[in-house]
């Protein structure tokens, strides 16, 4: 992440030549690379892609997602995972055993619940709780945030959030959907949380986004002395 | 959607006094822009935080009501523009929409901040109608506020049209120099919301929606215009006594903030010319 | 009487300041400013989102909905607020000269909301809305192959002028004047929007739409400078 990429837009043209591979977010255009979206462009080897700035979440396989109830049917939860597919979390994918009778005492309408992603398919995204550290969120700060931006806020090998983490005495779980948990001490520790999520969000692609963090983190600890 | 964790977040911090970068009486800050559109006799563009409103005079010469044959007339809506916040939908204004027009039309009219009287052209049968209209830009909380900041900064810098009498036409872009005939004083709108025994103003998006009750106050110069208390949460009296004392303090302060956000824009507006 | 001198002063291939401004509504996904001299539009897009009511839905693909309106005191004389025919339609041929290089295969059964709305009128408004919108749907991150850049053209009497005034709008002498909205992707040129009224020969409008076309290319690194420039 040292060098500042290059923002491109759709139908600009990235590379020519027959030697460039198209990778996402691009396309093949006779002897151009073109950019189907916009975003940053990068390049690996031969391969040209783009880094999404915006847009919506786009759910895979094994993401870890934070989603809210929308509605309880006889098998199961539907939940808004801030995906534009249909998400559901079928009983059977439940770890222990569940009545039947009353699906809205474990999960109700509203609640927040971690999960994964199981499936996606053409009519919707399947969702599981089987796995450590899934469930119901009973308590806690939600921020949310752009899931493009995911990636940023969890740092290299989760050091920025690491950093967060640490000096804020938070625990934090990130939703690959850009849902993020905060779980503090005090209301004090998870606002902190949150405003430097936000403060990393809010940047533009930069170098040096840790010692950037830093800085802020140690500024607002001086504001309280 | 909010969620039952967030809602219940917002509730116990609020109970606890705290807030994200403020207090439960603080307003977020106000900036104000006049002359948003040229073919508007007077507009502005208000920002509370990241909420932003648009509101526009135009002016036309009609008949008065015939209980009021020698006043001029004013027609106020709102309009909560899908543009503004995923929540709202398009087609005619819903409650939300009419119940804010409705509470920012009765501040104006009942402070008397406008002469109407001087709208008169011809007794009983020409008086100036005025048209207030503003449109929600961004919703992020207390639209109903910023909504009455922005009625009252685009009638300060409205002008009245060229009226040719002969004709019976008003000549559309010739403003003159003459503005409305307005009070010195400022109205403004200042909602208070009630969350367990903790009151608070100036709700972001999450925290209007977790608030149990809100009561609004239309006030100019220390009295209370138009008042409305909105959702089903019941009000004691002690509470109301608490939020009335509270509420003349604040008021004096919100306007003094108002007034002085206007100035600025009307500075910046000459100018610019 | 040739019409030999623009009323404001103009050359005949150039358009009035043309200004444009990205995320300036932060609730929205993607937003973004145009601004033709005098007519500001601006344009906030929502989605993909699920689309309601289910009955919409596409299964095969997301489908573009627009609306454009304008703000009732962006005219001289008040506009009614909410949708009139005239709006109505400009939604639909804005949305046609859209959808062309919007991409979305990827999204079934949802909708991707482009709500225009004009914030000051001096003729041209469909086209600033069109340059806002397609600026305001790249930032929100939608697959598209290509940008659309949009803009007026004229016929006054025989005189072929670019991004068309009010008072060109009404000028009455010999033919009279022609009103000409134009849009095209803006790499390949290709047409996504023609409309007309006035009166002019094949050859003539097949001129004008030249000299549109043209004009696109400033309009499109005006669009090209503003996201990249971004903030995010």
């Amino acid at each position: 992440m040292s060098e500042e990429r290059e923002k491109v837009i759709p139908g600009e043209i990235l590379e020519t030549g027959e030697d460039w591979l198209p990778g996402e977010g691009t396309r093949r255009d006779g002897k151009n690379i073109v950019a189907s979206r916009f975003g940053l462009k990068e390049i690996q080897n031969r391969l040209v892609k783009i880094i999404p700035l915006s847009g919506v979440y786009i759910p895979r396989r094994g993401n870890l997602v934070i989603g809210v109830v929308t509605d309880i049917n006889f098998s199961g939860w539907n939940m808004d995972i801030n995906a534009p597919y249909t998400s559901f979390l079928p009983l059977a994918e439940c770890p222990r055993f569940f009545n039947k009778e009353d699906l809205a005492e474990y999960f109700d309408i509203g609640d927040m619940v971690v999960c994964k992603v199981k499936a996606v398919k053409r009519k919707g995204v399947d969702l599981s709780l089987k796995s450590i550290g899934l469930g119901k969120i009973e308590d806690g700060m939600i921020v949310y945030i752009n899931s493009n931006k995911v990636p940023r806020v969890i740092g290299k090998e989760g050091s920025m959030i690491k950093i967060i983490k640490d000096a804020t005495k938070c625990d934090i779980v990130v939703g690959q959907n850009g849902v993020v948990w905060i779980k503090g001490k005090t209301a004090e520790n998870e606002m902190l949380a949150k405003e430097t999520i936000l403060f990393i969000t809010g940047k533009s692609y930069l170098s040096g986004l840790t010692e950037k963090v830093q800085e802020f983190l140690s500024k607002k600890f001086g504001e309280k002395k | 959607m909010i969620s039952n964790l967030t809602k219940k977040r917002v509730h116990d911090y609020l109970l606890e006094g705290k807030r994200e970068g403020r207090g439960l009486l603080d307003y977020r800050e106000i900036e104000i822009e006049l002359g948003v559109s040229k073919n508007a006799e007077g507009s502005a563009r208000v920002k509370v935080g990241k909420t932003e409103v648009v509101a526009g005079v135009k002016l036309d010469v009609t008949e008065p009501y015939t209980d009021h044959e020698d006043e001029g007339t004013l027609i106020t809506t709102l309009e909560l523009l899908p543009l503004s916040s995923p929540r709202f939908e398009a087609g005619p204004p819903k409650i939300e929409a009419i119940e804010i027009a409705r509470i920012v039309d009765r501040e104006v009219r009942e402070s008397k901040f406008i002469d109407f009287k001087k709208l008169c052209i011809k007794k009983g049968e020409k008086v100036w109608g005025i048209f207030l209209d503003i449109f929600s830009i961004n919703d992020d909380g207390n639209l109903l506020d910023a909504a009455g900041i922005a009625a009252v900064a685009a009638l300060r810098n409205a002008k009245m049209p060229k009226y040719d009498e002969k004709e019976d036409k008003v000549e559309y872009g010739e403003l003159t120099n003459k503005g409305m005939p307005l009070n010195k004083e400022t109205p403004i709108i200042l909602t208070f919301h009630k969350i367990g025994n903790k009151i608070f103003i100036d709700p972001g998006q999450e925290e209007e929606k977790a608030s149990e009750g809100r009561i609004s106050f239309g006030f100019l110069d220390g009295n209370i215009n138009a008042c409305q208390k909105g959702n089903d949460a019941p009000l004691k009296l002690e509470e109301l006594s608490e939020i009335l004392e509270t509420a003349e303090k604040k008021a004096e302060e919100m306007t003094e903030k108002i007034d002085k956000a206007i100035e600025k824009a009307l500075k910046a507006r000459e100018n610019r010319k | 009487m040739a019409y030999t001198k623009r009323f404001d002063g103009r050359k005949f291939d150039e358009t009035r300041d043309i200004k444009a401004e990205v995320g300036i509504i932060p609730n929205a996904d993607g937003s973004a400013m145009f601004a033709f001299g005098d007519t500001v539009a601006v344009a906030a897009v929502y989605g993909p989102k699920i689309m309601h009511p289910q009955h919409s839905q596409d299964p095969k693909k997301g489908t573009l909905r627009v609306t454009y309106d304008m703000l009732s005191f962006s005219v001289p004389e008040r506009k009614k607020p909410g949708p009139s025919r005239r709006s109505q339609e400009i939604s639909k041929v804005t949305e046609w000269a859209l959808s062309p290089v919007v991409n979305l295969d990827e999204f079934p059964n949802t909708v991707v909301d482009v709500h225009i709305m004009i914030f000051q009128a001096n003729a041209s408004t469909r086209c600033a809305g069109i340059n806002a919108a397609a600026i305001a749907l790249a930032h929100a991150g939608v697959p598209m192959s290509d940008l659309v850049s949009s803009v007026s053209v004229g016929k006054m009497d025989e005189t072929i002028v670019v991004d068309v005034i009010k008072e060109e709008e009404d000028y009455e002498e010999g033919e009279g004047a022609t009103d000409i909205a134009t849009a095209f992707t803006s790499n390949s040129g290709k047409l996504t929007l023609l409309q007309l009224d006035g009166k002019i020969s094949p050859k003539k409008l097949d001129e004008a739409v030249e000299k549109a076309r043209d004009a696109c290319k400033k309009i499109y690194e005006l669009q090209k400078k503003t996201l990249k420039e971004a903030k995010e």
